[in-house]
């Protein structure tokens, strides 16, 4: 393929820049569009099914619903499972907002559960409260924000565009005022000026190497290569918790979610290979996930999920979930191993690692405005630091996102942008393309990614780690090596310096972090005991501006908003007082 | 550096007696970009085994030409 030169692009302008059309994608340039920014989405897949929501989703995990749950039991909940290490501001916002989120995804047409009074049907996973609320029409989701984006109030004020990949953030000053990327099919090379920028480009899903060894068998979606983890990082932007690793119990090989979350309303449950009940709560924590591994390695292993003692009527029930939405090939897996729920339970097995704060709590540091330490600079979905976020809270965090990104892009400037960042990154995209004859990028990544599982996995030891930060240098030869003949190829390398970039920051911050915490997400085998001392607070990560290397800062645990009961925080810093007035949703106040 | 071909088992297979000629919806919905259209058939195949069995090809096909099966690995 034929290199365009650097100065040979296509530019484009707009008001608050969205980097990725998934969940929090979408909503962030919805709501920046009705706040009057002239908004610009890069997608590198197709809007229409892109994100972790590219088949929808069988139901929301956090809403909180008044009259069935209140704020202060899911921000205690949350930081309960997150062993206190948690800004409770950031997790309010989820909670108080997500309500409102319901509704206005009931106006755009999303159909959630109702009981035969009318109300919300949540049903309770988590340990106290009762936050999961079924999609029976899940599978419509991003349909519907999709159908939103183009509607005739919002189309004129913004653009989608698809295939369109960027690799870096553009910054002056230290302000984020732009991005440079490629188009994924012609190679055309692409920059755009922003006011502001709102990064959504999801998890890190495809850092560990399946157990399958496919290397797009992952849980995320394979697309979600850690592209936003690794922009924020260059851009200057401090990241946290990224030794607080995400793995979750799915269906073995197949890699989708069991579900337990969808199965236990019904009655189903996880046993061990004696039959047994091993946890005694299903909610995805890192302490449920130790239970889990230790239950796998045991002589009482596998494990599975338990339907086979379910009615007809209620297995097919939840067939009509499992088998139509986020994952519907599921069926088509079972079909091929012979399993059918009626006589068979499901063998179930963890997950290879990733960075998802969605699930875990790893991700790029933000406030409760969805700010990052990067001026003009937003992050929201999977991919920004608020715990245990799931879709609801991707979808207030684009909300957020994209109201305070349009006051912020209404008196930035438009600089000119940095010819010297447009170079490097034009370097990092095209580089593969000049040297067609090395390593492709399957290979690459695949022992990329088995350094991976080898060195990161948990339990986590320093002789290990060392070994992978040793492994994962190693690897920028390789990978300056690549070789790519078409676009496509292309974003296929881009997207492994992205893993490599995440699998060096997994491993220098759990080397950082002397201690073990989380359950299994970082569970140190050579220091198994949790060091409240010395590490009850968030590990941030950034790119040190003298050196170019990782450095990492110790920032203090924000004083709680919300008492938790039964937890005693370490450092005794007392609680502060909840927040009021304009810092309360409407349904609350 | 030297080159081999080999043969893949790819997911996702299309029907091309069902495929339509100048549809390409699939090719347009896929995530990872894997679907292409042949230039010498004007149907529909996948170009790259990169598969996450997701299945937006299969759903959004208005003739049912496209079957996504699991990734061989993962069978």
């Amino acid at each position: 393929m034929q290199i365009p030169e650097v100065s040979d692009r296509r530019h484009l302008e707009c008001d608050v820049l969205v980097v990725g059309g998934g969940t929090a994608g979408t909503m962030a340039a919805l709501t920046a569009a009705s706040n009057g920014a002239s908004v610009l989405i890069m997608e590198k897949a197709h809007v229409r099914h892109s994100g972790a929501l590219a088949m929808g989703m069988d139901g929301v995990n956090n809403a909180v619903v008044p009259g069935k749950a209140t704020p202060e039991d899911y921000v205690a909940d949350i930081t309960v499972a997150n062993d206190g290490i948690v800004n409770q501001r950031t997790i309010y916002q989820t909670a108080t907002r997500g309500f409102e989120m319901v509704q206005r995804l009931e106006s755009y047409g999303v159909k959630f559960e109702k009981d035969e009074h009318d109300e919300y049907a949540v049903r309770k996973v988590h340990r106290s409260g009762s936050y999961v609320l079924p999609m029976p029409e899940g599978k419509e989701v991003k349909k519907v924000l999709y159908r939103e984006l183009r509607s005739r109030n919002v189309r004129s004020h913004v653009t989608m565009t698809n295939r369109l990949m960027p690799v870096r953030i553009l910054t002056v000053d230290g302000r984020a005022v732009g991005a440079v990327g490629f188009d994924t099919r012609t190679g055309e090379f692409v920059t755009v000026s922003a006011g502001a920028v709102i990064l959504a480009a999801g998890a890190a899903g495809r850092l560990g190497l399946p157990a399958s060894g496919y290397l797009y068998g992952t849980y995320e979606n394979p697309t979600n290569a850690g592209d936003g983890y690794a922009m924020a990082y260059h851009a200057g932007a401090e990241l946290s918790g990224i030794e607080c690793f995400q793995i979750n119990p799915l269906i073995k090989d197949y890699n989708g979610p069991a579900c337990a979350y969808v199965a236990n309303p019904f009655g189903g449950y996880q046993v061990n290979g004696e039959g047994n009940r091993f946890v005694d709560c299903d909610y995805w924590s890192g302490q449920m996930m130790a239970e889990v591994k230790r239950e796998l390695e045991s002589s009482r292993g596998p494990i599975y999920l338990k339907l086979s003692h379910l009615p007809d009527a209620t297995i097919s029930e939840i067939e009509g979930i499992l088998h139509t939405t986020e994952r519907p090939t599921r069926g088509t897996f079972h079909e091929g191993r012979g399993t059918n729920y009626r006589d068979r339970d499901i063998e179930m097995h963890i997950s290879e690692i990733g960075l998802c704060s969605g699930h875990s709590a790893s991700g790029v540091w933000v406030d409760e405005h969805a700010r990052t330490t990067v001026p003009g600079l937003y992050a929201a979905g999977d991919m920004a630091l608020v715990p245990h976020n799931y879709m609801i809270g991707a979808f207030v965090y684009g909300d957020i996102a994209g109201e305070d990104a349009a006051t912020f892009a209404r008196s930035a400037s438009h600089p000119e942008l940095p010819e010297d960042q447009i170079e490097a990154a034009h370097e990092l995209i095209y580089r593969p393309a000049s040297n067609p004859d090395g390593p492709p990028q399957p290979q690459v990544e695949y022992k990329l990614r088995r350094f991976v599982n080898d060195y990161l996995q948990p339990p986590k030891t320093e002789r290990y780690l060392s070994l992978g930060v040793e492994a994962f240098e190693r690897m920028r030869t390789d990978i300056a090596q690549m070789g790519a003949r078409t676009p496509h190829e292309l974003m296929r390398c881009a997207e492994v310096s992205f893993i490599r970039d995440c699998a060096e920051m997994a491993a220098r911050s759990s080397l950082e972090r002397t201690e073990s915490r989380w359950g299994l997400y970082h569970a140190r085998d050579d220091i198994p005991q949790q060091d409240d001392a010395s590490w009850f607070c968030h590990l941030n990560l950034s790119k040190d501006p003298a050196t170019a290397g990782m450095t990492f800062a110790r920032r203090p645990v924000a004083p709680y908003i919300v008492p938790v009961p039964g937890f005693v925080r370490p450092d005794g810093v007392p609680d502060a007082l909840a927040p009021q007035g304009v810092e309360l949703a409407e349904a609350w106040r | 550096m030297a080159h081999a071909t080999s043969r893949s088992d790819v997911p996702v297979v299309i029907d091309e007696e069902k495929c339509i000629d100048g549809c390409t919806l699939c090719v347009d919905m896929c995530p990872l970009d894997s679907l292409a259209i042949n230039p010498d058939s004007g149907k529909a195949y996948m170009h790259v085994d990169e598969c996450w069995y997701c299945g937006p090809c299969a759903a959004r096909c208005p003739v049912d030409a496209v079957t996504v099966n699991i990734p061989y690995l993962l069978r």
